[in-house]
């Protein structure tokens, strides 16, 4: 199976704002919030990190969830997210300038 | 989506954090519109350094809607090196207050690639003679809607904000129908607010009491002017609630680095250049008094008949002499979609009515001038 990739949308604006993320669409304004894990995923999503390492080093750490399952909600997150044009996904890196620290407080 | 930003707004209001923020950039403006409250010279604006130490710090407190604003943003020649940092590197949702006319396909094509949420174009009137008038620019509002064309031609999101005062009262309409025709938002205020010097003068720009009850009873702006327009049953729960969000989820920055509770708030909390953003928000007692008042600590306004519906401004009583007080802007605004005077209307008229004591004195007698035992 090959590796997937994702990358925060440069287009939108985020925030986190008591651990969860706030997310606006850069398409047509719409807010979305992210709950704790879905945040950390969004915060991980550098374009380089495979998501299955993602998931074992920041989801599977913190959670006690079965790596396979909590892989297959991450991909399923990602792709949703994808579909409102705030994540990128891809089977390829996609390396990107990172934000400074303050932007994903 | 507004459920949702209650919902956030509700949530940073728990974790004390400034949700929003307007940073003026300058106050130097290349219009010179007649109502602005605004002294345009520069007295030392913040460099582009410390915008962006700024905004570092802002992001670091939770700061997610940033509004740039002014004067004319246009007239920093770092504006797009600091719009750019805002929006890639700390990712702000960023939106632009501008008069637009040094915006043409170049400076439009910039701000869509930035991201940018909205600009917010002044508009007074859809007739250059009224609006130029208003501006003291000639041209300016070929220039604003030209550039308004160009943002919108780029997909961004255009809002005309129409002022509405004396001279332009019969124009709003037309400034409406203006942006219907050309896909844009619009919005209209009609409230003038005083100079930042306490200059009250400007004042004298508002619509008249009449125009404001035509206002409030105009179908194209109210969904129901009847329903709007009622007195609200009076609610004990209300006077728990927040006068407004300034000083609770958002704030105002000036040119100088001085933070207050909003920009019609000149209450002045701190300076970014003395000390931490976050500290003032968090630690200056001014805001943390700001914060303290509820609805049930109002003097006057609490037995005021429009207290659960009225749309008073704490800013505004400021300026009038006391936060805590009646917002008179506000009072006629309730009086003309109610036709009931506010609590503050009718103290007014009974202090006026005790400063004229006419009492009948007794006519003079023949021997007036002279003495009674003479």
């Amino acid at each position: 199976m090959s590796k997937l990739y994702v990358a925060r949308s440069p287009r939108v604006a985020a925030r986190s704002l008591g651990g969860e993320m706030m997310i606006m669409s850069g398409r047509d304004s719409t807010l979305f919030t992210l709950n704790e894990t879905a945040s950390i995923l969004w915060q991980a999503a550098d374009g380089t990190t495979p998501l299955e390492e993602i998931v074992e080093q920041k989801i599977c750490s913190e959670f006690e969830v079965e790596p396979s399952e909590a892989l297959q909600d991450a991909e399923t997150v990602a792709r949703e997210l994808a579909g409102h044009h705030i994540l990128q996904i891809s089977e390829q890196p996609m390396p990107q300038p990172s934000p400074a620290s303050g932007a994903s407080r | 989506m507004s459920n949702l930003l209650d919902e956030v707004t509700e949530r940073a209001l728990k974790l004390n954090v400034p949700l929003s923020v307007q940073l003026d950039l300058t106050y130097r403006c290349n219009e010179r519109c007649v109502h602005c409250y605004l002294d345009h010279h520069d007295y030392g604006e913040m460099t582009t350094a410390e915008i962006k130490h700024l905004l570092e710090e802002m992001a670091e407190a939770g700061v997610f809607i940033l509004t740039l604003s002014g004067g004319e943003i246009m007239l920093r020649k770092d504006f797009f090196e600091i719009l750019e940092y805002a929006r890639r590197q700390l990712t702000f949702c960023v939106k632009l207050k501008t008069n637009a006319i040094l915006i043409r396909e170049q400076e439009a094509a910039r701000i869509r690639d930035l991201g940018v949420e909205s600009i917010q174009i002044s508009v007074y009137s859809h007739r250059p003679e009224i609006h130029d008038a208003i501006t003291l620019v000639p041209g300016s509002l070929k220039r604003s809607l030209d550039a308004a064309r160009f943002l919108k031609s780029q997909g961004l999101r255009v809002i005309f904000a129409n002022p509405v005062m004396a001279q332009t009262f019969q124009d709003y309409p037309g400034v409406r129908a203006l942006a219907a025709e050309m896909g844009l938002e619009s919005t209209i205020d009609p409230t003038i607010t005083p100079m930042m010097d306490g200059d009250r003068s400007v004042l004298d720009l508002n619509i008249d009491r009449a125009s404001l009850h035509q206002l409030f009873r105009d179908e194209s702006l109210v969904v129901d002017a009847e329903e709007s327009c009622v007195v609200d049953a009076a609610d004990q729960d209300k006077l728990q609630h927040l006068p407004c969000s300034a000083g609770h989820t958002t704030c105002y920055v000036s040119p100088y680095g001085d933070v207050f509770p909003c920009v019609q708030f000149p209450l002045p909390t701190g300076n970014v250049r003395k000390q931490r953003f976050v500290d003032i928000w968090r630690h200056s007692e001014r805001m943390n008094e700001v914060r303290s008042i509820r609805l049930k600590d109002l003097s006057t306004c609490t037995s005021c008949t429009h207290m659960s519906s009225c749309s008073r401004c704490p800013g505004l009583a400021y300026m009038e002499g006391n936060m805590r007080g009646p917002s008179s802007a506000d009072c006629e605004k309730s009086f003309a979609k109610t036709g009931i005077p506010s609590a503050n209307m009718l103290a007014k008229k009974r202090a006026a009515a005790n400063l004229v004591q006419i009492r009948s004195i007794p006519a003079p007698g023949p021997m007036a001038g002279a003495s009674a035992s003479a």
